[in-house]
């Protein structure tokens, strides 16, 4: 189980010369064992959430607990040896390194185009076109997107974290995603997206909102607050 | 085995991919002699009568052969100096590989210049690989500085593949090419240098012929108080297509300073440089520590995938 415990985050904004909170005093229990879908409006907070429970970002203050054991003063490397997984929202482009070699360190075991092919098909993608081919500028930012979630599922892990995973994604091959996530039974899903489909396949829905208290319940009691027009007009539409 | 045909063939190993004795000819020079040799009627190696080196005769149309020609150097305190030249026929396809090893186990410098001329007839090809690697103790330098001079006539392909991975204290490397009608040149440079160590680059390259082209890719990666010096000339005197690509890669103190010059003498010439040098991207070291890599260990992933 992954919580967060009076957890806020600031920055210090230039333009003002005050720190500028993003996440305000934040208390989250998430389902385990579940998926929950965050969503908000445009600089709500939901990427910064994601950073904060990988580690990529430190929470000014609150605790991060993972069953418990509190990660705070953890690194990434040692939350990912925790079983804490992530697949960003702008995947990182390496020259040289390729996605074999990134399947390779993230399942920490040598894969062969067939063990290669398992991930790279259930994100889609065809295992002896990509395998070799270096995670560059010569792909597109769909394909890559696709390659980071393969990435994330070789690595593998309890709590897995998706951040816009839908993003570049062509809508025709939404539905394998929607059914991707489904799959991942017996882990904490943790998605941050705007997509209905994506949504409506949640067991739980986040929504934050700079302006309120995060709300977290399930998705039949969450969904109707996200239609209502107040929502709409904070930016907090869904798609 | 003994300690010294060990660290023969660690060196040829690293630097020629040789673990036994090659296929096809061969020549093998160890501390400026040559110690075994295999010449065969499609490709003669021939010692050179006039100076130090040796000439390499591909016949015309020769298909899907190769030439091994390492050079290993493991005493401290030799000077090589040698003129390799190679005569490649019309129409052949061939694999070269060369190289040069040190092993240096004494306080005083072991050098060795390699001078590889390549006569590139109509419509041949050629891949050439060469690695350069020095390695041992002592507190002598390692010094390699191989020139390459390409001249390519009509319809010809040249890929080079150069390629220094540590150990070298100072490294002067010169490729000089003029391409004519419809000829390709293909260079892919990784270079790593750490400690103290230096490495110089210069590629002069005239694009004289129609429709002519080279590609320049250079990758690099300083560390330690190392420096590295890359110096890229393309000219371009006929409707012709010339890309140079430099990455360089900074750690510690390292530093890589980049020239680029492109020269259009004609309207129909198209000339591109590219170069980036900076430190390893803070997102990709996150990414890999996402996988459960430390930041060392990230590191050392990037670096090996970049000048792989």
């Amino acid at each position: 189980m992954i919580e967060l415990k009076n957890v806020s985050y600031s920055v210090f904004d230039k333009d003002t010369g005050k720190n500028k909170e993003i996440l305000k005093n934040i208390n989250v229990v998430f389902p385990k064992n579940k998926v929950t879908v965050i969503t908000g409006h445009n600089g709500s907070g939901k990427s910064t959430m994601i950073k904060l429970l990988m580690g990529v970002l430190r929470a000014t203050s609150g605790e991060i607990l993972l069953d418990g054991k509190n990660l705070n003063e953890m690194s990434i490397d040692q939350r990912a040896k925790m079983g804490i997984t992530v697949a960003f929202q702008n995947p990182v482009r390496f020259k040289g390194l390729t996605v074999r070699d990134l399947l390779n360190l993230a399942s920490k075991s040598k894969n062969s185009v067939v063990d290669a092919c398992e991930f790279l098909a259930k994100v889609g993608l065809c295992a002896k076109d990509y395998v070799d081919r270096e995670l560059d500028d010569s792909l597109s930012g769909g394909e890559l997107k696709r390659i980071e979630l393969a990435i994330a599922l070789a690595k593998g892990g309890d709590v897995m974290l998706f951040d816009e995973p839908e993003a570049g994604i062509d809508l025709w091959s939404f539905d394998a995603l929607v059914g991707l996530f489904k799959e991942l039974k017996n882990k904490t899903v943790i998605i941050v997206s705007h997509q209905r489909k994506l949504l409506e396949s949640a067991d739980y829905i986040l929504l934050l909102d700079t302006k309120k208290d995060a709300i977290l319940g399930r998705r039949k009691d969450i969904l109707p607050l996200l239609d209502s027009p107040k929502c709409r007009k904070l930016g907090g539409q869904i798609i | 085995m003994s300690e010294i045909a060990k660290i023969d063939k660690e060196l040829l190993g690293q630097v020629a991919d040789l673990h036994s004795v090659p296929q096809g000819s061969f020549n093998i020079r160890k501390n400026g002699e040559s110690v075994e040799r295999n010449s065969t009627k499609e490709i003669q190696i021939v010692s050179k009568k006039d100076k130090s080196g040796i000439d390499i005769i591909v016949a015309e149309g020769v298909k899907n052969r190769s030439v091994h020609i390492p050079v290993i150097i493991t005493v401290s305190g030799l000077s090589d100096l040698v003129y390799n030249d190679f005569y490649i026929g019309k129409n052949a396809d061939v694999l070269i590989v060369a190289g040069c090893g040190i092993h240096n186990a004494g306080d005083a410098k072991s050098q060795h210049d390699g001078i590889h001329t390549f006569h590139l007839a109509d419509g041949c090809k050629v891949r050439y690989i060469e690695k350069h690697l020095g390695i041992g103790s002592g507190k002598g330098e390692k010094i390699l500085n191989p020139t390459t001079v390409i001249e390519m006539e009509n319809g010809s392909n040249f890929e080079m593949e150069t390629i220094q991975l540590g150990g070298v204290s100072y490294s002067d490397r010169k490729t000089t090419a003029v391409l004519m009608d419809d000829a390709k040149l293909v260079i892919k440079e990784k270079v790593l240098t750490d400690e103290k160590q230096t490495a110089k680059t210069l590629f002069n390259v005239t694009l004289k012929g129609k429709n002519s082209s080279v590609e320049v890719i250079s990758r690099s990666v300083a560390k330690g108080k190392s420096k590295q010096k890359f110096i890229s000339n393309i000219k371009g005197q006929n409707e012709c297509f010339g890309h140079v690509e430099c990455d360089g890669i900074i750690l510690d103190n390292g530093v890589i300073e980049s020239t680029p010059k492109i020269v259009a003498e004609n309207i129909n010439a198209t000339l591109v440089h590219e170069a980036a040098i900076g430190k390893i991207a803070g997102d990709q070291i996150v990414k890999l520590q996402t996988l459960g890599l430390s930041e060392e260990e990230a590191q050392a992933e990037i670096i090996k995938g970049f000048l792989k």
